[in-house]
Parts: structure tokens; C-alpha cells; sequence
């Protein structure tokens, strides 16, 4: 990340949680709009767990990271916190990586 | 002294702060991360200060860290980030008595967690209550954990080794769990997936992320027939 990639991130999201906020002044937003904002994250962390799990560069693969993943959704399915997923998924892929 | 005690101990604004701090290890998971992909301490103090939207800034580094261009982290990040017009609409009300001054503040703390616990409230005054001690709480530990995180991540060295780089993965199944809860969005996470993957080896690192999002569109579909089916 540069500087400039940072504060082209802060002002987009203020200006998306000021828009909403301060913008719509309890004006109704359409169904339609709401259902697509709600929607944004499925797709966009769907794409990106696929994405930083199987691609290397510009290929796919498969190597200890799925391993990892694959740990991580047990430690998901079995209601832990976040920190646990992330350490749960860590620590298997680097136990598989030094198999 | 003894009203204020009482309104700390009130179940919303106990709640949040429970909430905040466990807030606080994740953002230490966000410092660690954020020195291994390359960013400095101060970069990566500056982002949980300035952008503080934790989705966004794990996408951001990732897809940095992954080889993407910065405006395509950046606008992946701000995509992801668009879910908070739908809650500023939805917090409207709570805050329609509200100062601009004190609106303009509440919005940089108006996140997943203040939302969802404003939101959770029976009455305004209450929901304001909620909305101030988690976006205020997770403010305060998010950037402690990050500022945590960064100097341990300075002394941790190359990522891989501790598996670090599946960090990220496994961070976004924890996050995407309360968003897939409903037909619609199980619809546009699998087709997703598909459309990233298709694209990995055609289109630049950064862009199959962004393509991706539009598998919104048949999300919002499927919950628009369930939504007609069951009036």
C-alpha cells in the first residue's frame, strides 16, 4: 500500500458512511439499492477467499494453503472467534507447507 | 456519577463494550498482517485511524500484498465498503434530532458493529446508547490491536513461513459468515467464486475480484422471487 492507495481509501469510506448518513436524511432508498449494498460483501469475500487460496500469480494451484482454509472452516462451523479461524488457518498451512 | 455508572452497566452498552475488546485481538491480527505484506507501522496505524472499516482494510492489504495494482485494492476495498449507505439509511431515523457536527463524527464510527447493535434496540435513545459505546469501544481497541499488532508483526519476518499468507483467506470465511445467511447472498458468494477463478490466469491480479461483484445482480434476483413468493 502508498500513501496516496491510503487516503484515497479513508476519504471513499467516509464519504460512503457520510453519504448514508448525513446525504439520504431519512429518505427512503429502494429496495432494489439496499439489496444490492447488502449483497457486495457475499460476493466481493466469496471472490476474495477463492482468489488468495488458489491463485499463485496468475495460475491455480493447489498447495497448503487449502489445507489451511479447510481448518479454518472446522474452527468457522465450530462458532470460534475470529482470531481463532485466523490462527487455526495459519498454523495448518504452516504445518502442511513443512511436511 | 451514579446515573452515568448505571447507564455504563446497562445491557446495550455492556454488551458493546464485551464486543469492543474482543474487536481489539482482531485488530491486532490486522497489525501483524498489514507490516508482513510491506506497509510500515505508521501506514498501518494510519489505515485502522483513518479508513477503520476492518473488511476493507484486510482487502486492501491482501490483494496488495497478493500483486494487485493499488487502484484495484483500493476499489475492491471501496466496494466492499458500499454496504454502509444501506446502514447510514438505516441509522437515519436514530440520528434525525442529531447535530450535522455530531452526524458528521457518528458517521466514522457507523460500522458493522455499532450498526448491528444499534439496530438491535427497541427505542432511539437506547439505540444511540448502543451505537456510540461499540462504534466508540471498537474505535479505541481496533486501533490499540493495531498498533499492537504492527510492532510484534516488525520483529515476525517472512509470512509464508508462519502460514501468514493464508491468514487472509481464513479472516474472510470468519467475515463472510454472517452475509451468506440468506439464499441471496449464498447465490452471489458461489458465483463469485466461480467468476474470480475463471479469471485468475485471463485478467491482472486485483481485477478478478472486482469482475467478480457482480454476481450481485443474480443475488438480488433469488431474494427478490423469495421476496415475492413469501409476502
Amino acid at each position: 500500500m502508498t500513501w496516496p492507495a491510503i487516503f484515497a481509501l479513508a476519504v471513499g469510506s467516509y464519504a460512503l458512511k457520510a453519504m448514508g448518513l448525513l446525504g439520504f436524511g431519512g429518505r427512503a432508498v429502494p429496495e432494489r439499492a439496499r439489496s444490492a449494498f447488502t449483497l457486495i460483501p457475499a460476493a466481493l469475500l466469496a471472490a476474495l477467499i477463492a482468489v488468495q487460496t488458489f491463485a499463485d500469480g496468475r495460475h491455480l494451484t493447489i498447495d497448503a494453503r487449502v489445507a489451511g482454509l479447510g481448518a479454518a472452516a472446522v474452527a468457522v462451523l465450530a462458532r470460534r472467534s475470529f482470531l481463532t479461524v485466523v490462527v487455526v488457518g495459519a498454523v495448518a498451512t504452516a504445518i502442511v507447507r513443512a511436511l | 456519577m451514579h446515573a452515568r455508572w448505571n447507564r455504563l452497566q446497562a445491557p446495550p452498552v455492556r454488551d458493546a463494550l464485551v464486543l469492543s475488546a474482543a474487536v481489539g485481538v482482531f485488530g491486532v491480527s490486522f497489525g501483524v498482517l498489514a507490516v508482513s505484506s510491506g506497509l510500515t507501522v505508521l501506514q498501518a496505524c494510519a489505515m485502522s485511524l483513518l479508513v477503520f472499516t476492518g473488511a476493507s482494510q484486510f482487502a486492501a492489504i491482501g490483494l496488495t500484498a497478493a500483486g494487485s495494482d493499488p487502484s484495484a485494492a483500493v476499489g475492491s476495498a471501496l466496494l466492499l465498503g458500499a454496504r454502509h449507505l444501506a446502514y447510514g439509511v438505516a441509522l437515519g431515523p436514530i440520528f434525525s434530532g442529531s447535530r450535522r457536527t455530531t452526524r458528521a463524527v457518528a458517521a466514522q464510527v457507523m460500522i458493522d458493529e455499532s450498526t448491528a447493535m444499534a439496530t438491535a434496540q427497541g427505542n432511539p435513545t437506547d439505540a444511540r446508547a448502543a451505537f456510540w459505546a461499540a462504534g466508540l469501544g471498537v474505535y479505541v481497541f481496533w486501533n490499540l490491536g493495531t498498533l499492537a499488532g504492527a510492532l510484534v508483526g516488525n520483529g515476525i519476518g517472512d509470512p509464508t513461513r508462519y502460514g501468514l499468507d493464508a491468514a487472509f483467506p481464513c479472516g474472510f470465511l470468519a467475515l463472510i459468515v454472517t452475509h451468506v445467511r440468506d439464499r441471496g447472498g449464498q447465490t452471489a458468494a458461489a458465483l463469485a467464486t466461480v467468476i474470480a477463478l475463471a479469471l485468475v490466469s485471463i485478467v491482472p491480479a486485483g481485477l478478478p475480484v472486482l469482475v467478480a461483484s457482480a454476481a450481485i445482480i443474480p443475488g438480488m434476483v433469488v431474494r427478490a422471487r423469495l421476496a415475492r413468493r413469501s409476502p
